[in-house]
C-alpha cells in the first residue's frame, strides 16, 4: 500500500433549478419528453434568435445563494464559454465568468473531529447542454436537444475537502439544503444533481498543492466517493513511483469503477470567455435580497438542532428524520398524539425507512400520505397493550397500514392477535422441545442460551403470534419437567 | 504579434486551413490585433468595463411555457438527420 498522502478535493456541482421553462427560452424544461420536442430557435442556437433570462430561474438562483449563506453580487452578467461539441448547438455555453450570481457561503458537515464548514467559492447560472446518444449506430451519434438550455446553478467549493467521506457528506447536506429551500427537486435519477471532482495529493502539508485532476461523469454520490478513492490511490502510487503528475481531465467509468484519461482535452480549458452581448447585465436591489432571505424556510441544520432540543433526540436520529420534510412532519404529528418520542423514532428509522427504500416507486407517488400518524400510533398502542407482538406488528401489520388500512382491522381480518394463553403456548413448546433433543441436552448441561433458541423456534412455529415475554419462563419450566 | 498562434485558434474553432490560407488569415488577424493594440493605449483608469452597449438592465421573461416548434422544420435545415435526431459523426471519448 502507498504511503500516507494529504488529499485535497474541490467539488463543482451542477443543480437543475426548478422552473417550468428553460433558462433563456419558453420551451418546457421537462425530463423524458419525446426527443427534440422541446426545442425552438433559441435553444437550437439559430442565427438571429435572442435569449431572454427566465425571472424564476434568477430568483431560484438567488434563493440558493442565500440558503448557502453566500453574498449576491452587485453586478451580475453572463458570458460565453466557447467550445465545440455536438451537444452544444451555439458553439458556446451561456454561463457566468467574472460576475457570478453569488460568491462565498458554506455548507456545514459533520466530521469525526467535529463540525466543519465547507467554504464555497461561488454560485453561477448557466445553461445545460443537449444529450448525445451513441448506441444507435456504430459510426454516428444522435443529438437530442431537449435538455439544451435547461437551467443550472453551478456551485463551486474551495479546495477544502480532505477525504471522500467529507465529499459525500458535503453533497448530502448540500442536497438537503437545496431541496428544503425549494430551489431544486434534486432527483438524482433525472440528473438534477451532477458533480465534477478536482482531486490532488501531496506528501507533506508544507508542499504546494499537487497537480489537479478533474474527474467528470459522476452521477451519484456513491460514484463521487468511489472515484475520489480510486483517484487518490492511483495518484499516490504514481507519486510513490516518482512519476510526474499531469493536470488532466478523467472520466469515471461506473461499471469498471475506474477513471480514464479523456482524449484530446489539451485545449479544453481554453474557453475564451467573453461577455454575452445578447443579454443585458442584472442588478439586485437590497430590498429584493432581503425579501428573498425572509422567504427561506428553516434549513436542515437548524431543523436538526430544533428537533434535538425539543424532543431530546440524538443527533443521529434528528439528522435522519429532518433529512426529509415529509418524514419530519410525520414524526411531529405522531409525537403530538403519542408521548414516547423514542419509540416513534425507532418505528420511523426502522419500518418507515425500510418501506421507503423497498417501495421507492410507491413512495414517490404517495409518500406518507396514506400512512396517517393515527394509524402508526394505533399500531404501537396494540403492541403496548399486548394485543400484538412487535414482530407481527412490524412484519404483517405495518405493510398494510402504510397503504392506509386500520391496524385493528388488519389484526382482526388476518387473525394476528398475540397469543398469551398459557395452554396454547405450552402446546407449541412441547412440539418444539420434542423436535430439538440436542438443544434440550445443551440446556441440561447448563447452557442457558438454549432457551433463547427455543423461544425463537416457538415464535417461528406460531408465525410470530406467541407472546415472547411469556415464553422464556414457560420453556424453562417445561425443560425442568423433563 | 509574435504570440499570435492562428493554428491553435483554428483548432479550437474546429477550422481546417491550408498553409497558404493560414498565411492570408495570419496577415488579416495581425491587422486586427494591431488595431486592438492601438485601443489599448487609451487610458481607462477608473472607467467601468462596458459589458453591454445599451444602458438597460434586468430584462426578464416570465416562466411560462410556450409551444415549441416542430423538429421536422429544423431537421430540414440540418445537413444530416435520422428520425427525430440530428446526426453527427461518432463523438465518444476513448476509454
Amino acid at each position: 500500500m502507498s504511503a500516507q498522502v494529504i488529499v485535497t478535493i474541490g467539488l463543482e456541482t451542477h443543480v437543475q433549478l426548478k422552473s417550468r421553462t428553460k433558462i433563456f427560452c419558453s420551451c418546457a424544461a421537462e425530463f423524458g419528453s419525446t426527443p427534440n420536442s422541446n426545442v425552438c430557435p433559441v435553444c437550437l442556437g439559430l442565427p438571429g434568435s435572442l435569449p431572454v433570462l427566465n425571472r424564476k430561474v434568477f430568483s431560484l438562483g438567488l434563493r440558493a445563494v442565500l440558503a448557502l449563506g453566500g453574498t449576491p453580487s452587485e453586478v451580475i452578467k453572463f458570458d460565453r464559454k466557447n467550445y465545440f461539441y455536438p451537444d452544444l448547438p451555439k458553439g458556446y455555453q451561456i454561463s457566468q465568468f467574472d460576475h457570478p450570481l453569488g460568491r462565498g457561503g458554506f455548507v456545514e458537515i459533520d466530521t469525526p473531529t467535529g463540525v466543519k464548514q465547507v467554504v464555497l467559492n461561488r454560485l453561477h447560472l448557466e445553461e445545460d447542454a443537449g444529450k448525445l446518444i451513441h448506441d444507435n449506430s456504430p459510426t454516428e451519434s444522435h443529438v437530442d436537444l431537449n435538455r439544451a438550455g435547461t437551467p443550472l446553478a453551478e456551485i463551486v467549493t474551495e479546495p477544502c475537502l480532505d477525504s471522500s467521506e467529507e465529499a459525500y457528506e458535503y453533497l448530502t447536506n448540500l442536497k438537503a439544503i437545496l431541496k428544503t429551500a425549494g430551489v431544486s427537486d434534486c432527483d438524482m435519477e433525472k440528473g438534477h444533481l451532477r458533480c465534477d471532482a478536482n482531486v490532488s495529493i501531496r506528501k507533506n502539508a508544507a508542499d504546494p498543492l499537487g497537480k489537479r485532476v478533474e474527474i467528470k461523469n459522476l452521477n451519484s454520490f456513491k460514484a463521487v466517493k468511489a472515484a475520489i478513492e480510486y483517484e487518490v490511490k492511483r495518484q499516490a502510487e504514481a507519486l510513490e513511483k516518482g512519476e510526474v503528475m499531469v493536470q488532466e481531465t478523467r472520466l469515471w467509468d461506473d461499471t469498471r469503477q475506474k477513471t480514464f484519461t479523456m482524449r484530446s482535452k489539451e485545449d479544453a480549458h481554453d474557453y475564451r470567455y467573453f461577455p454575452e452581448p445578447d443579454l443585458v447585465p442584472f442588478h439586485l436591489e437590497v430590498s429584493e435580497i432581503e425579501e428573498a432571505r425572509k422567504s427561506l424556510p428553516t434549513l436542515p441544520r437548524a431543523r436538526k438542532e430544533n428537533l434535538m432540543a425539543k424532543y431530546n433526540l440524538s443527533e443521529y436520529d434528528a439528522r435522519l428524520i429532518c433529512a426529509d420534510q415529509e418524514i419530519e412532519n410525520f414524526f411531529e404529528d405522531c409525537v403530538k398524539i403519542y408521548n414516547d418520542v423514542k419509540t416513534i423514532a425507532i418505528w420511523i428509522k426502522g419500518s418507515v425507512f425500510a418501506y421507503r427504500a423497498e417501495n421507492s416507486d410507491e413512495f414517490k407517488k404517495f409518500g406518507l400520505s396514506r400512512l396517517k400518524p393515527q394509524l402508526l400510533v394505533q399500531l404501537i398502542g396494540l403492541v403496548d397493550a399486548g394485543t400484538l407482538s412487535l414482530q407481527v406488528a412490524k412484519e404483517k401489520v405495518f405493510p398494510e397500514i402504510v397503504r392506509g388500512f386500520s391496524p385493528a382491522q388488519v389484526v382482526k381480518e388476518k387473525g394476528l392477535t398475540q397469543v398469551s394463553d398459557t395452554g396454547a403456548l405450552e402446546g407449541w413448546i412441547v412440539e418444539v422441545i420434542a423436535a430439538n433433543p440436542k438443544v434440550v441436552e445443551d440446556f441440561k448441561s447448563g447452557k442457558e442460551s438454549a432457551v433463547m433458541f427455543l423461544v425463537g423456534q416457538v415464535m417461528k412455529k406460531s408465525q410470530g403470534k406467541a407472546n415472547p415475554g411469556m415464553l422464556g419462563e414457560l420453556i424453562k419450566k417445561k425443560l425442568k419437567e423433563i | 504579434m509574435s504570440d499570435l498562434n492562428l493554428k491553435h485558434i483554428a483548432r479550437l474553432a474546429r477550422l481546417h486551413f491550408k498553409e497558404d490560407e493560414l498565411k492570408v488569415f495570419e496577415a488579416q488577424v495581425a491587422g486586427i490585433l494591431k488595431l486592438v493594440d492601438e485601443l489599448k493605449e487609451v487610458n481607462v483608469d477608473g472607467v467601468e468595463p462596458t459589458s453591454h452597449p445599451l444602458d438597460i438592465k434586468n430584462v426578464f421573461r416570465e416562466d411560462e411555457v410556450k409551444p415549441s416548434l416542430p423538429i421536422e422544420e429544423f431537421l430540414k435545415q440540418s445537413p444530416r438527420s435520422r428520425g427525430r435526431f440530428f446526426e453527427v459523426p461518432k463523438v465518444i471519448e476513448d476509454k
